[in-house]
């Protein structure tokens, strides 16, 4: 194998790991702090990627897109925290996501009637759509290159929000308990609006960085809200710091798997047999890592210490 | 009272559920024993998952992945010109037993939410092995050649022979699920739901419990798909893909669950549902969203509820 390439796929696994850290860690903080499982999430990554898409390609302007598509999410965020999510704080599991699955139905289908049937072509801006040279005669693309930077700025950004300022202290301590934290004044309720706004916003941003990349599509916000439930089950729920580890960590394991594990097995056997078992086994990578880590540490890598 | 109610409730459905290939003969409305095949054979699905989920406790959010091996299991058999039926349920119930005890010894060790999403990924590892799987069609799935074939007694050619056979199974399953839940396992498996630990510390290997019941539930399930194959003569990936173990999963629900006849009533319900509202608009799932929402907030107890008493859906 050249190394260029492995670099290549490496990066490539790096970017598609910060997009899921983007979903990851709005899940594992609104399950973290509101003890809810949001199988919604996905769609809030769906509409962050058409309205961006559609903004775009009406008004030319690709920051234009970001605002409103970041707009919409949050909007719609806040109505569904209002309007459904409040009378499932204290419902059991079971009725979240049963709940939650009912909205995906609503919302794939919603995209559908607004947008039509077919995928929405989402456009590379223009000055990002070339490449850069990382190293010599090593071109990757600078749009891959900028979710990278950008996602882990978030994630940066995400970190000082939660361990270096007021709120942060605050979201801390409604995960821990919120019950005292109801008594000591804080007004819970929009705390928790809050917090939900947030994890929505970077759906929406996850979403918007897909657009281009993925097919722009109803439904296309489960597949990546499922390898965001395989992420933070690895990291352990309710961990932004395990969040982190396990996306680099899915996002690589996965790019690399279906890059290299098709050629690798070549070697070990008939390169039919190869045809066949490559594919099907890099599909299947994230899910046996999955396994592996339960197996291991039923809690995930970084198990929250209160709860 | 609430009992002779619910006894009441199943046996008039069961009556009005054997009269539907004479009422659809009848009427010269084939479509309809097509539809009551497919809602009989989710029947099953969602009372395997019944089993588990009302009495255990086990939120399994994977069971479609069960339904999609019973429905391979028929199609590889039928692929390589294997159309003998009692070993395509063999293998249905085989290959659906040895999933489910390798899912569930994982999932199992854990809990809760790490649950509900582990068994989620399972299936859809499950699915994308299905997608990936070119000789069988990969994500287009494979046409069945033939029905399972069981001599000239049973001739699964025949669609009303075929629904009796489904609604046989789903009676048998209905009968051996009420036995074994109010069996000695049974008990251990509900007090397991109200309190494991207590159940550990009075001497039962709890884990052991509940992965035996939870193999049985994907075994039931298995057939359910192997059937499903027999109806459709068709297989696909989408048969497990994850949206249907939420809709298994809602069956249940909407049926009320821990009362094994309410996912029979459920799948009647969700299914029936979204006939009437595709022919109504063909963005049906617009309105059919909102709907389980409300369910789930203002109506838990489900359709078995309303019919049988607080008492009997209350119960387990």
């Amino acid at each position: 194998m050249q190394p260029l390439l492995v670099l290549e796929q490496g990066l490539n696994g790096v970017q598609f790991g910060v997009m899921l850290f983007l979903m990851a860690a709005g899940l594992t903080l609104v399950f973290g702090i509101m003890n809810l499982i949001n199988l919604a999430h996905g769609s809030l990554y769906m509409i962050g990627a058409y309205v961006c898409a559609y903004v775009f390609q009406a008004s030319g302007s690709f920051l234009l897109g970001i605002g409103s598509a970041l707009a919409a999410a949050i909007l719609v965020g806040i109505v569904i925290e209002v309007v459904v999510f409040r009378a499932l704080y204290t419902r059991e599991h079971l009725d979240q996501v049963l709940a939650t699955f009912g909205l995906i139905l609503f919302f794939d289908e919603m995209v559908r009637i607004i947008w039509g049937p077919t995928a929405l072509y989402a456009s590379i801006p223009g000055f990002l759509s070339g490449q850069v040279e990382i190293l010599p005669n090593a071109p990757f693309p600078s749009y891959r290159l900028a979710i990278i930077v950008v996602g882990l700025l978030l994630a940066l950004l995400l970190y000082l929000l939660v361990a270096k300022t007021r709120l942060g202290m605050l979201i801390r301590a409604g995960a821990a308990n919120r019950v005292i934290v109801g008594a000591l004044g804080v007004n819970v309720t929009l705390l928790y609006t809050f917090v939900f706004a947030l994890g929505a916003a970077l759906a929406a941003f996850s979403g918007l960085m897909a657009g281009p990349i993925f097919t722009v599509e109803s439904g296309m916000g489960e597949n990546v809200l499922i390898l965001a439930f395989v992420v933070i089950v690895i990291g352990g729920i309710g961990s932004i710091r395990g969040a982190f580890v396990a996306s680099l960590l899915v996002g690589i394991v996965d790019t690399m798997g279906r890059a290299f594990l098709r050629p690798l097995l070549a070697t070990l056997m008939a390169p039919a047999a190869a045809d066949n078992a490559g594919p099907a086994l890099a599909s299947m990578l994230i899910y046996i890592l999955m396994a592996t880590v339960l197996f291991f540490r039923p809690q995930g890598l970084f198990p929250p210490r209160v709860r | 009272m609430g009992l002779k109610r619910g006894a009441l409730t199943v046996v008039l459905g069961t009556l009005a559920l054997a009269a539907v290939p004479p009422l659809s003969a009848a009427f010269g409305q084939p479509f309809y024993l097509d539809l009551f095949t497919r809602i009989l054979i989710f029947a099953i699905a969602a009372l395997s998952l019944d089993l588990i989920l009302g009495y255990g406790g086990m939120v399994s959010f994977g069971h479609a992945a069960y339904l999609g091996i019973g429905a391979y299991s028929v199609g590889i058999l039928s692929h390589y010109g294997i159309t003998d039926g009692p070993l395509h349920f063999a293998v249905a119930v085989a290959a659906s037993t040895l999933a489910a005890l390798a899912i569930g010894a994982v999932s199992l060790r854990t809990s809760g939410v790490y649950f509900i999403m582990i068994t989620l990924a399972f299936s859809q590892m499950i699915y994308f092995l299905g997608v990936s799987l070119n000789v069988y069609g990969g994500d287009d799935g494979m046409n069945i050649p033939a029905h399972s074939e069981f001599g000239s007694v049973l001739d699964l050619d025949n669609a009303s022979v075929l629904y009796y056979v489904v609604l046989a199974i789903l009676l048998l399953f209905f009968f051996a699920g009420r036995r074994l839940v109010a069996s000695r396992f049974g008990m251990v498996i509900r007090g397991v739901k109200s309190n494991g630990r207590r159940m550990h510390a009075i001497g039962f290997p709890t884990f052991r419990y509940r992965l035996a019941a939870f193999v049985i539930s994907g075994a039931m399930c298995g057939v359910a798909g192997a059937l499903l194959a027999n109806l459709t003569l068709f297989v696909s990936p989408s048969i497990m893909h994850w949206t249907r173990s939420g809709e298994v999963m809602m069956m249940v629900i909407l049926g009320g669950m821990g009362s094994l006849f309410g996912p029979v009533l459920g799948s009647v319900a969700y299914l029936v549902l979204e006939q009437l509202l595709s022919g109504f608009t063909s963005h049906w799932q617009a309105i059919l969203g909102p709907i389980l929402v409300l369910v789930v907030l203002f109506a838990k107890r489900g359709i078995f509820g309303i019919f049988a008493g607080a008492e009997e859906a209350g119960r387990g």
